[in-house]
């Protein structure tokens, strides 16, 4: 066969792979989505994915939150002063928080501590045909496995992204007002004033979708791992990895649309 | 005798496979292969590496769908069912994996109860009396509470064989349940294997790599090479065939190993 045919050839299939892997990587998520309003419900499921990904997340949520927060009062209040517009400091911390770095450092630190654990877990699962056993036991493994996380992950990602606001709009005020003297009254009535239901909105709805896309990702990575000795590493760096990159690149469409 | 019809006995078929093919990718690892399990018998698979033994079994829990042929079940075509039919037959197999595929988070009572749990409406007090009716079947009286990491190898058999028996069901299939023991232990799951099937009154049908020792427990033996089953009968039967293929496997010296209908094949 001649070099032109062979290229195509390779082109093609690779092309046809790649929408073949596309189409089982949204019927993944229809079936997650699907199980989730279809009986039997397991609340105890849902009840244990919540605690993994939200409660157990939280002291990394306190932290990063509040560090967060306290970098933006610090640059902000030194940047802000430049102009003469230090009262404006509780405004750009608040909505730089609740509208963009809240949902995404949020989902990013949430998918690197509870999205790799997810990918592991189902991918070991996978290995061990432990996912065959529920299998043959006439127990669905997307309704038994993966849709509690999804559901979990879209319960807890807003929850934990309203603790990282809160807790990084303290921290801003603590070195903003605390450490660089900006005018501490100004700090929370620019919040009240400026902050609007449709910022909040806005954030709520990111939060959401990252919690969807993160558990989609890492679910989908550890069910399909490889069953050899490299199949679980690899399914978690890829799960962690195409995570971020969807979180990101979902941040700015979602920002584009909910401006 | 490749013909299993002739060896049935007056024994029933509870698994009857006819011409079934596999292929994945230009592979092809069933062809045209058939098969006949009789009831009340344990009917042990052998063969090469790659000769596709998993992947037959595979077929048989339905965990795999065949290119084309037909698989029936106790007299019901499950190769085409799905949904809520695939679940009634579910319901009748029990399946003890190679790795034992205990839920490694959970303690042995909840690895063996949940089949139970998750698919009867029995009472919590019934539950508990047929796990531990089942886990002293198995010779694993006193684990319930531990968790799999704190059993051994063959101790982590006998658990999965607890939980493959627990729902009582009418077909056990074992794939390669001695891997990883050492000989006194594959003794034992042999005999485990071998008394809990009368007990419970099972067909067993059983992937087994312990030649010659599996024959010791096996009432029909298939011998697998290239996708088919070259041989079938009573062991008897088998070792006296005279079949070349079947000579060179028992001597260790098994011809034509396809690394890549291995790979394919697990």
């Amino acid at each position: 066969m001649n070099f032109p045919l062979h290229l195509i050839e390779v082109l093609g299939a690779s092309i046809i792979d790649g929408i073949g892997l596309l189409g089982r990587f949204v019927l993944f998520l229809a079936a997650a989505l699907r199980y989730i309003v279809t009986p039997p419900f397991k609340p105890r499921l849902l009840i244990r994915q919540i605690r993994s990904i939200g409660a157990d997340s939280m002291f990394v949520i306190l932290l990063i939150g509040t560090f967060t927060g306290m970098v933006l009062g610090l640059q902000g209040a030194d940047t802000l002063r430049r102009f003469g517009a230090e009262g404006a400091l509780g405004t750009l911390v608040a909505l730089t928080l609740v509208r963009e770095l809240g949902p995404v450092l949020g989902a990013l630190v949430i998918a690197a501590r509870a999205g790799s654990a997810m990918a592991a877990e189902l991918g070991s699962m996978q290995v061990t045909e432990q996912v065959d056993a529920l299998t043959v036991m006439a127990i669905n493994p997307v309704q038994y496995l993966v849709s509690p996380r999804v559901l979990a992950g879209m319960i807890s990602f807003p929850l934990l992204t309203a603790v990282f606001n809160v807790v990084g709009i303290f921290g801003g005020f603590a070195v903003g007002v605390g450490l660089m003297g900006a005018p501490a009254g100004s700090y929370f009535n620019g919040i009240s004033r400026y902050l609007s239901l449709h910022d909040i909105r806005t954030g709520f709805y990111k939060a959401l979708l990252f919690g969807l896309v993160v558990t989609w990702v890492c679910c989908y990575k550890g069910y399909y791992a490889a069953r050899m000795a490299t199949g679980i590493s690899r399914a978690t760096t890829e799960a962690v990895v195409l995570s971020s990159v969807l979180i990101l690149v979902w941040d700015y469409f979602l920002g584009s649309v909910l401006l | 005798m490749a013909d299993s019809n002739s060896s049935l006995g007056d024994n029933a078929k509870a698994v009857e496979v006819r011409a079934l093919r596999k292929s994945f990718g230009s592979q092809l690892v069933l062809n045209d292969l058939n098969l006949d399990c009789p009831q009340g018998l344990i009917t042990t698979l052998i063969g090469p590496s790659g000769c596709g033994k998993t992947v037959t079994l595979k077929h048989l829990n339905l965990l795999m769908r065949p290119d084309s042929g037909t698989i029936k079940i106790d007299d019901v075509e499950v190769t085409r069912i799905r949904g809520g039919a695939i679940d009634q037959v579910r319901e009748r197999i029990g399946m003890l994996f190679q790795s034992g595929a205990l839920f490694d988070s959970m303690s042995i009572f909840d690895n063996v109860s949940f089949p139970l749990v998750e698919k009867t409406s029995l009472s919590s007090a019934e539950i508990a009396a047929r796990v531990h009716e089942t886990l002293a079947a198995v010779g694993l009286e006193g684990a319930a509470s531990k968790f799999p990491s704190e059993l051994s190898g063959g101790m982590q058999k006998r658990a999965a064989l607890a939980r493959a028996l627990i729902r009582r069901p009418k077909i056990l299939m074992l794939d390669e349940p001695t891997t990883g023991l050492d000989p006194s232990r594959t003794g034992a799951i042999h005999e485990l294997v071998r008394r809990t099937q009368r007990q419970f009154g099972l067909t067993a049908i059983m992937v087994s790599h312990d030649v010659p020792k599996v024959f010791e427990i096996s009432d029909r033996v298939a011998f697998m090479h290239s996708g088919k089953i070259r041989l079938y009968g009573t062991v008897e039967e088998v070792t006296r065939a005279g079949d070349d293929e079947f000579e060179r496997f028992l001597a260790g010296r098994a011809a034509g190993d396809d690394p890549d209908s291995a790979a394919a094949a697990s």
